[in-house]
């Protein structure tokens, strides 16, 4: 079964038919593309699945557990994390603590063990700034825990959002255009990170404009154009398909 | 703190404490009786600055109707402890149950309002603070709940182990009245509250309520539940609130509903902006200079009639005025507080951020 399954899935925004009966899956183990043009509703069906916005129909499934009724902070719970396109740190919080936050899915220190913070409160605490720190080594910010994210370079503020989803401990993770506004070398590592992730035992969801690096990563696409599916499958075979280059520079006729 | 201070907190910590203790005395010698009383008033407002920082300061949720929580600490403890329903629960029961009463309030009113940020969040809540002290002007009928604009009175006093802090204590030699022994009351209480919101602001709850401050929708997306995230900001706020209520009532003995109006939701709020809002100290700062410094403005009459025989300048107006300079230059000079905490600091610090961001690109471009 796959990890994450789209069953024809529609959101309309009034007259604006954003989707239309979108129906995907992801494998678990798989970097999975999305692509299309601007306005393609490729944010849009991200965040029908992280559960910002409600679908119109269709379902949408985590490993057999339907998404759609669900809050975004049971989705994550559920073991689905994503990163927003326009960044969406926390800025006025350190890199650290932004990640910190992340792991508030996995953790469980109430009011009454904030105040008295006992033993078990205390653990937590610990093991909350260390998984932290290691995330943070890991996506290359070992050194910059306590700057501010605001006041991050931009390549790195992409790289502490990806920090701080995993700290939730997800089985599938969304990015939303991860190297956006990089510079060629960033790519390349950001794209070396996925791999590593991957081969982690995570499964990745990208949307990306980048089209060499979508291809050169992904283990299979999904091409949107106007709220609808065009074109699915190996990525070589996606990027000839007629259709997909008439989306991307428009048709002849 | 010099230097000298900070390198042994010890000793300062036992300086401070000391300070604290003998604090009454000297002010009662010094200065008389009346300033152990403000004393006590600057205790209160600082329970209640402590409890509207958790709201707008670690929540970044505008309540302008906090005070409606301090009138229903301050009520509930009337009706409990007092002859108007024949009533006289101790003290040790009636704070809690206000305290709950004001939290379970700030439930009610969080629920309503979820959707709510900024300006729509402040008019909300502004109205929730009006109905509150209209209810409490109005219910002497049918039934005779508050006793109406007259307000309560003969409300009782604290008393501690058959010891009422309604009346002077005579101890070995010394006369403590009873400001005196409020103020050892309300420091106790005043100091659990530091103790309680600094432990909040740091732990997973109080990073939740940042995270929310900072972005709502990310912090949905870190798994955070927004919604009872805010509404434990709301119910812990309220329950500080209701607390200073309960405390206020048994110190005065009588309440009316003249004493929660809005300006001192404001004033509150006020004493949160200035102090710097988010950080302890400043919150505490904030809230011993917005109480005392318009007692102190009361000499100017006393000065006018000296010099001039007369009173030129009403010394309540002038204090109006002062309080409206003093908050336009703490805008212009020092926009995020006296005493600002980390976080606010860096936000109005933002320019600097962005400079240093513009050069790590341009960085980055040569690279």
């Amino acid at each position: 079964m796959a990890l994450l399954s789209v069953e024809n899935v529609s959101k309309r925004f009034g007259g604006i038919q954003a989707l239309e009966d979108i129906t995907l899956a992801v494998e678990a183990g798989e970097i999975y593309g999305l692509i299309g043009p601007n306005g393609a509703g490729k944010t849009t069906l991200f965040n029908c699945m992280t559960g910002l916005y409600t679908v119109s129909s269709g379902a949408i499934r985590l490993d057999g557990a339907a998404l759609q009724a669900l809050k975004p902070h049971q989705i994550v719970k559920l073991g689905f994390a994503r990163t927003f396109q326009n960044i969406r740190l926390f800025a006025n919080m350190s890199a650290l603590e932004n990640v910190m936050v992340g792991r508030h899915a996995r953790t469980h220190a109430k009011v009454l063990g904030a105040v008295f913070r006992g033993r078990k409160t205390r653990a937590e605490e610990a093991d909350t700034q260390e998984r932290a720190q290691t995330l943070l080594n890991r996506v290359g910010l070992a050194s910059k825990g306590q700057v501010l994210a605001c006041h991050l370079a931009y390549g790195d503020q992409r790289r502490l959002e990806i920090a701080r989803a995993l700290a939730s401990e997800p089985r599938l993770l969304a990015l939303d255009e991860p190297v956006a506004g990089m510079n060629p070398s960033e790519r390349l590592q950001m794209g070396e990170l996925m791999r590593e992730l991957r081969a982690d035992g995570l499964t990745l969801l990208l949307i990306e404009h980048d089209v060499k690096l979508v291809m050169g990563l992904c283990d299979r696409v999904a091409v949107l154009d106007y709220g609808r599916k065009i074109a699915e499958g190996q990525s070589e075979a996606v990027r000839n398909d007629p259709a997909v280059i008439a989306a991307y520079l428009g048709s002849e006729a | 703190m010099p230097e000298a201070l900070r390198q042994r907190p010890r000793l300062a910590f036992a300086g401070l404490a000391v300070l604290l203790a003998v604090l009454p005395f000297l002010v009662g010698l010094g200065l008389g009786n009346a300033w152990v009383r403000v004393l006590d008033f600057v205790l209160l407002y600082m329970l209640l600055a402590i409890g509207l920082n958790i709201v707008v300061g670690y929540a970044g949720l505008l309540d302008l109707g906090y005070i409606a929580f301090y009138a229903l600490g301050a009520y509930l403890y009337a009706w409990l402890a007092s002859p108007h329903f024949g009533l006289h629960l101790p003290f040790w029961v009636v704070l809690p149950l206000g305290a709950m009463l004001a939290g379970l309030f700030g439930v009610l009113l969080g629920a309503p309002t979820l959707r709510l940020r900024g300006d729509y969040l402040a008019i909300v809540t502004l109205g929730f603070g009006e109905i509150i002290r209209i209810f409490m002007n109005n219910l002497n009928a049918p039934f005779n709940l508050t006793n109406g604009p007259q307000g309560m009175n003969r409300i009782d006093p604290v008393s501690v182990a058959g010891l009422s802090l309604g009346k002077p204590l005579h101890v070995a030699g010394l006369t403590l009245p009873p400001t005196t022994l409020y103020y050892y009351l309300f420091l106790a209480f005043v100091l659990l509250a530091i103790f309680v919101a600094m432990r909040l602001q740091d732990s997973r709850i109080g990073r939740a309520w940042a995270a929310l401050r900072e972005d709502e929708i990310a912090a949905a997306a870190m798994g955070i539940d927004t919604r009872n995230v805010k509404l434990l900001a709301f119910a812990m706020g309220a329950s500080f609130g209701g607390l200073a209520g309960g405390l206020f009532a048994a110190f005065q003995g009588f309440i009316s509903p003249e004493s929660f109006t809005l300006w001192e939701s404001i004033l509150v709020l006020c004493m949160i902006v200035l102090g710097g809002m988010g950080n302890i100290p400043g919150v505490l700062l904030g809230a011993a200079l917005l109480t005392l410094i318009p007692e102190a403005l009361r000499y100017l009459g006393d000065l006018q009639r000296a010099t001039l025989g007369h009173v030129v300048v009403d010394p309540s107006d002038l204090r109006m005025l002062l309080f409206g300079v003093a908050l336009v230059m703490m805008m212009l000079f020092r926009p995020a507080g006296l005493l600002p905490s980390r976080l606010r600091r860096r936000e109005f610090a933002a320019q600097d951020g962005v400079a240093e961001q513009e050069q790590a690109s341009l960085y980055d471009a040569h690279a």
